[in-house]
């Protein structure tokens, strides 16, 4: 699937729900479902500090394309964590770098990408990018 | 200026149609504020003065020949002269008015440069806000001097024996909040200052947190240097006060040049104006500075021993309440403490309670509040803290409580 078809899924199935508790309570339950980050990469170089949760995250290439794996120690951020991985895993570089994350927005989850939320999503996103520029260095 | 204050009798609902932010909502929910610890709401009574302050004196203070100026010029140094009543200060020339607590504590910091040397010490005590570490890591790295701290204990009480042993004819400096921001502990600080008095050292005391519970008396605590913010007593922001003993304060060197701290420059030498103006260089924040004034009058009217009788009720409701719910933890637990409660629950973590409490129109503050070495005292990454002011009520603990139990359902 395209990041565009992903996202599209996505903004389908946030519509169904009529407030926010069933919002949160998806998102939540997205974040059981992260693919979760190997120990071994779980160090303080990969951490993405914010100022309140922690965010891990690691890349690696595969078939030229990039997986992510990822955590934290905040379960809403690891909803929004998982949404952002389901978007962009598995995805040509190229494609990463293009998109955008105005999704976000469309699902009534904007407030967790302002800088003032301290939880590392907004440094999420730009390292998921920046590791996407680095691999597609590589592929030139 | 006008805002007539009138409170002969405490009675919360009459003083909450003081404060026009608490009839809003939040996320469709009626708001309920209790990060008072952060920062206080504002009443209509300082609002009025701020508004009146620009409609009708808005002009530069102390040097003017106009009647505006003048005008204001009065109305600033009233507000001096209030705070100096409040904190019963013996000269109003040792009230400075600074932009707030941390501009205090560091305009102390800076004076003390030239007054250390290597092999001297200074104390600060393990509840500090990181505003109040930063600075003396900054004079020791200057100076040569050795930063030493005050052990605090589980209940979140500094360890007085400890303190005491540390205590020498080094120490040169103490530093000591008044009440922990992070854990609402009340510091016993007339045995601080008293024992660092005895080893020739001087106290400076952050009443952050102290001054929206009580009224300190400087002279009766015969400290040092007391330092306070206006935003945390019903005042604005960006406006705060330095109260230091005059010896004190004429020893200090002016921490920054301008406007209105000289008394003559030539290129040659410039001699310093007399204290307060000395500490006071360029234009003030004059609006915040009288406002300031009026949010005193504000609390005073209010009566400080109300405030605290209430605010201990809804500490005792507050903490019983949240107890009932499983898996709730306390951190500070001395029975010497504000209306702070710190806590937790166990395997979720304070940011996710917090978002779902924001969800339901209620304010806390999530994380390490500033204080990272009580954090890894307790080896937590941070807490909720809900902290309660004059004008919360028992049905917005209720909220807070059941709020807590819904978050606690679903991060679960």
């Amino acid at each position: 699937m395209t990041i565009t078809e992903i996202k599209n899924d996505i903004i389908e199935e946030f519509a169904m729900f009529d407030d926010w508790e069933e919002r949160y309570q998806y998102m939540i339950d997205l974040g059981k479902t992260l693919p979760l980050i190997d120990g071994q990469y779980k160090t303080e170089d990969n951490i993405i500090k914010g100022c309140q949760s922690k965010v891990w995250v690691h890349a690696d290439m595969k078939n030229d394309k990039i997986v992510f794996t990822a955590d934290s120690d905040a379960i809403i951020t690891k909803g929004i964590i998982a949404i952002l991985i389901r978007v962009f895993s598995n995805q040509h570089p190229k494609d990463i770098i293009e998109s955008d994350t105005d999704f976000i927005d469309q699902i009534g989850l904007k407030e967790h990408l302002s800088p003032t939320r301290a939880n590392g999503l907004v440094s999420m996103i730009k390292k998921l990018k920046m590791y996407a520029v680095a691999y597609q260095t590589q592929l030139n | 200026m006008n805002g007539t204050l009138k409170h002969t009798n405490f009675d919360v609902e009459t003083i909450r149609k003081d404060f026009p932010i608490l009839q809003r909502k939040v996320n469709g929910k009626p708001l309920v504020y209790f990060d008072n610890a952060a920062t206080s709401q504002t009443p209509q009574q300082v609002i009025d003065t701020i508004v009146d302050y620009y409609s009708n004196y808005n002009a530069n203070i102390h040097r003017g020949v106009h009647t505006l100026s003048q005008e204001a010029t009065d109305l600033y140094e009233q507000a001096r002269l209030k705070i100096q009543k409040h904190f019963n200060a013996k000269h109003s020339h040792e009230i400075i008015m600074t932009s707030g607590t941390t501009h205090s504590i560091n305009l102390v910091a800076n004076g003390f440069s030239s007054l250390l040397e290597k092999g001297d010490e200074i104390l600060v005590s393990a509840l500090e806000h990181h505003s109040n570490i930063v600075p003396w890591q900054m004079l020791c790295e200057r100076t040569g001097a050795t930063l030493k701290v005050i052990p605090m204990n589980e209940l979140g009480e500094l360890v007085m024996s400890d303190y005491e042993a540390l205590l020498s004819e080094n120490t040169k400096l103490v530093f000591v909040n008044h009440i922990s921001n992070a854990l609402g502990t009340i510091n016993p600080i007339e045995i601080i200052i008293d024992k660092a008095h005895q080893v020739g050292a001087a106290v400076l005391i952050d009443g952050a947190q102290s001054c929206p519970h009580l009224v300190p008396d400087v002279q009766a605590l015969d400290v040092d240097f007391f330092v306070a913010s206006a935003h945390k007593i019903c005042g604005p922001t960006g406006v705060g006060m330095l109260y230091g003993k005059e010896e004190w304060l004429n020893k200090l060197p002016p921490y920054q040049g301008g406007g209105e701290m000289i008394a003559e420059v030539t290129f040659e030498k410039t001699t310093y104006a007399d204290l307060p103006h000395k500490f006071e260089a360029g234009t003030p924040n004059i609006c915040g500075g009288i406002a300031f004034g009026t949010a005193l009058d504000y609390m005073n009217s209010i009566g400080f021993e109300n405030i605290a009788a209430y605010e201990k009720e809804l500490l005792i409701y507050g903490t019983q309440q949240l107890l009932e719910i499983e898996g709730l933890k306390i951190y500070g637990t001395s029975a010497n403490k504000t209306s702070v409660i710190s806590f937790n629950i166990e395997g979720i973590h304070p940011y996710d309670i917090g978002t779902i409490l924001d969800k339901m129109g209620i304010a806390v503050r999530t994380g390490h509040h500033c204080a990272q070495p009580i954090m890894e005292f307790f080896n937590i990454p941070g807490t909720v803290r809900a902290s309660f002011s004059f004008y919360n009520t028992k049905a917005e603990i209720d909220a807070l409580v059941s709020g807590v139990k819904k978050a606690k359902m679903m991060l679960s």
